[in-house]
């Protein structure tokens, strides 16, 4: 069945098909045409942001908190760059997001016309794939493409550019699903049995083995065959940033975080093994510290479904390309297959002893003021494990990553590969359009948040409660941090002031629509966060004014090695004491 | 370092050799030469790009590159097994007492002379690197006044085609 439309029909027509129910956008002149139906549309709800950075990240927390593709759309020109920060963000991240945007018509493309910008070439290193569309029946079939595209694989930002005129002029609406035109697109997602087989051989004869979890485990949906996996064959695990709640953070075989604000029995683990399994990571920098002394003992199974990561960073002794959930599902029925099981004991002895010695703590003030770990570790509490946190990145990040326990996975999102500031707001606010009835905290700093809190009206207007915790220390935390330690506590340009209530957060929430609340000693953080908990019709602000002098520790300064972790200012652990 | 052809069958649509080029700039690769053009298939375009790097650099060049959605075969070939070509033109001073001189290297070269004027001649030439660069030491000493070059084209010897699966899944999709 064929009918005749326009091509902005025949666009918001494909979205339906899709399977798409919300979009993050803002209209423009180039995007118009296709506004005029998504008017109409009773499937698709468009989300009116502030920003469109606002639009990219909240399309980035819907993908995360659903699993679904997140779709934004802007206008040409700067519509469309300014989603060019989300975009590379979820590149790095492998969120899958299409992004639409519109484009000055055909004939004017080249000429520098009002509005114009190439985004298809600007977004070209920071995206999975993307489309510049002249022609109108090219729609349906190319939104089926970049749709497939942006949700297999190793899943990435998709970006759909359409000309004016092509949005305009009438085509014909293909039958459902258009055959696809990507004989250069085949992702592997099936592992080979020969590197199962070995992986599960180095598996059986490794004395002192990891499993690095990653995003990639999380992306495949397969939480629970790790698990098994890993209770199978006893072997400890660490989960990345990308990965907390992935494996629960209660379990015994829990190491903690790697990296550079790892824990200090994680990144021992990673150091001390003479086997690393890698799941569905990248072999990051902030994972792996100075690259050519990290885990200088370890053989490395590295599993990914994109062959590019694997032998990257560092080589695999057994590459493995695929899913991870079909991966770890082979790797469990080889460990069974084989006879030998690991003797690990000594392994954990050595382990527990890190995590006995060395957990994760901060010191309070005595000054009576608030330190922000404490705010995690009540929040954690409080909230609880069934609820979905975003983060900006800073300080409040990594303490958001290390002090609230994570038993779920996809609980924690936040902009790790990127490190982009502002991520938290709008990302919540996505966050909780796709699972409504989830309880979504955005953990921000008083930084990020002045960088995306417009999105809070747009969250007012909607009718989306999200509620804010702002770790307010007046400062650009993590750089003032770096600048205490590496930078003989010269502030240059990090001190914000807010603490001066410029802005004052509380009227600034109030002024949005939302409740504002403050929040500045300790025996307070309790009762202000259940009366955050209580208040479920419009979004929460919390102003947590803490101390500006608190530090994340562990830390592995940059481009030093994973043996010189601190975790405290001057305070290295001793690796061998156990031994 | 070594020098390495690769042989890269993409799909014939706007912006791809755009995409390539964007790779190798972004990634940090080097490319010493490259060539695009029409296959027997008019679907498919060709490129030849010889990249200057150790193995391993190498192996994230291709995997790189099949990352592309664009991209449909990447083959490295063996210079051994292959046949490798470019092409030159050059403008050579040229009068009536050397013109000969030139004519005899342009011969021996098996070059073609292209265009003659009164004071300068232009030369075709093909063949491999080597070749190329031995005709241009042996006529420079009659003064080179301008020379264009293509990028090295290859093919592999014998009678597989590394075109023939590429087709079908083409006109799988089709």
């Amino acid at each position: 069945m064929t009918e005749q439309m326009t091509g902005a029909q025949a666009l918001v027509r494909a979205l339906e098909q899709v399977g798409v129910d919300t979009v993050f956008g803002i209209p423009g002149g180039a995007i118009l045409p296709a506004y005029d139906p998504l008017y109409d549309s009773v499937k698709v709800r468009h989300v009116l942001v502030r920003h469109e950075q606002g639009a990219g990240h909240a399309a980035q927390g819907y993908a995360q908190a659903t699993g679904k593709v997140g779709v934004c759309m802007a206008t040409s020109g700067p519509g469309a760059t300014n989603l060019v920060t989300p975009i590379a963000d979820a590149y790095m991240d492998s969120v899958p997001m299409v992004a639409i945007t519109g484009q000055v018509a055909s004939g004017a493309i080249g000429t520098d016309a009002f509005q114009e910008a190439d985004i298809s070439g600007i977004t070209m290193p920071i995206t999975k794939h993307n489309f510049l569309i002249t022609n109108a029946d090219d729609i349906a079939r190319t939104i089926a493409e970049a749709f497939h595209i942006a949700s297999t694989g190793r899943p990435g930002p998709v970006l759909v550019d359409i000309s004016k005129d092509a949005l305009q002029a009438t085509t014909t609406f293909p039958s459902w699903p258009p055959a696809m035109q990507l004989p250069g697109y085949r992702p592997v997602t099936r592992p080979h049995s020969k590197q199962i087989r070995e992986a599960a051989k180095l598996i059986a004869e490794a004395k002192r083995p990891v499993l690095y979890v990653g995003g990639g485990v999380h992306k495949a949906r397969a939480s629970a065959e790790l698990r098994e996996f890993a209770e199978l064959t006893g072997i400890p695990v660490v989960t990345t940033l990308m990965a907390r709640g992935v494996f629960p953070d209660s379990h015994p075989q829990h190491m903690g975080m790697p990296g550079m604000h790892g824990s200090v029995s994680a990144v021992g683990a990673l150091q001390k093994s003479d086997l690393i399994v890698g799941l569905g990571v990248r072999f990051d920098d902030r994972v792996t510290g100075e690259l050519s002394s990290f885990a200088p003992f370890a053989k490395v199974v590295h599993a990914d479904i994109d062959p590019a990561e694997i032998s990257k960073n560092r080589h695999a002794d057994v590459p493995i390309v695929g899913d991870c959930k079909e991966v770890i599902t082979e790797l469990i029925a080889a460990v069974r297959a084989e006879d030998r099981k690991g003797d690990y004991a000594e392994w954990w002895t050595l382990l527990n002893g890190y995590k006995a010695t060395y957990p994760l703590g901060y010191d309070e003030f005595e000054d009576g003021s608030l330190a922000p770990q404490h705010v995690m570790e009540r929040l954690g509490a409080i909230v609880g494990p069934d609820a979905l946190y975003t983060a900006g990145v800073g300080q409040h990040q990594m303490w958001a990553a290390q002090f609230i326990g994570y038993e779920n996975p996809g609980t924690f999102i936040n902009s790790g590969g990127a490190g982009t500031m502002g991520f938290a707001v709008p990302a919540a606010m996505g966050a909780k359009m796709g699972r409504p009835d989830a309880v979504v905290w955005a953990i921000d700093g008083d930084g990020c948040f002045q960088m995306t809190n417009q999105e809070l009206a747009t969250c007012a207007l909607e009718g989306v409660p999200i509620k804010v915790a702002v770790i307010n220390n007046g400062n650009l935390g993590m750089v003032r941090q770096w600048q205490t330690l590496f930078y003989n506590e010269r502030y240059s340009n990090t001190d914000l002031q807010t603490v001066r209530r410029i802005p004052d957060f509380v009227k600034l929430a109030e002024a949005y629509g939302c409740v504002g609340l403050r929040c500045e000693r300790p025996e307070d953080v309790d009762a202000t966060i259940k009366k955050a908990m209580e208040i479920n019709d419009v979004p929460v602000v919390i102003d947590f004014v803490v101390h500006q002098d608190a530090m994340v520790w562990p830390m592995v300064a940059a481009g030093t090695s994973n043996d010189d972790i601190k975790f405290a200012r001057d305070m290295a652990p001793v690796w061998d004491s156990e031994e | 370092m070594s020098r390495h052809t690769l042989s890269v069958l993409v799909e014939n649509k706007p912006g791809v050799l755009a995409r390539v080029a964007a790779l190798f700039s972004r990634r940090g690769f080097n490319i010493d030469s490259l060539a695009v053009g029409p296959t027997e298939h008019a679907d498919i375009s060709r490129m030849t790009i010889v990249v200057n790097v150790e193995d391993l650099p190498l192996e994230q060049v291709t995997k790189q590159l099949n990352k592309l959605i664009n991209v449909l075969k990447i083959v490295e070939l063996d210079p051994a097994q292959s046949v490798l070509r470019e092409l030159m033109l050059i403008k050579v001073r040229a009068d009536a007492e050397t013109r000969s001189n030139v004519l005899e290297l342009v011969n021996l070269f098996r070059a073609r002379c292209v265009d003659v004027a009164s004071d300068a001649v232009t030369i075709e030439v093909t063949g491999t690197p080597d070749k190329l660069e031995a005709f241009v030491k042996l006529l420079e000493p009659f003064g080179i006044k301008e020379l264009v070059q293509s990028g090295m084209v290859a093919i592999g010897r014998g009678a597989r085609s590394i075109t023939d699966r590429s087709l079908r899944a083409l006109d799988r999709t089709a």
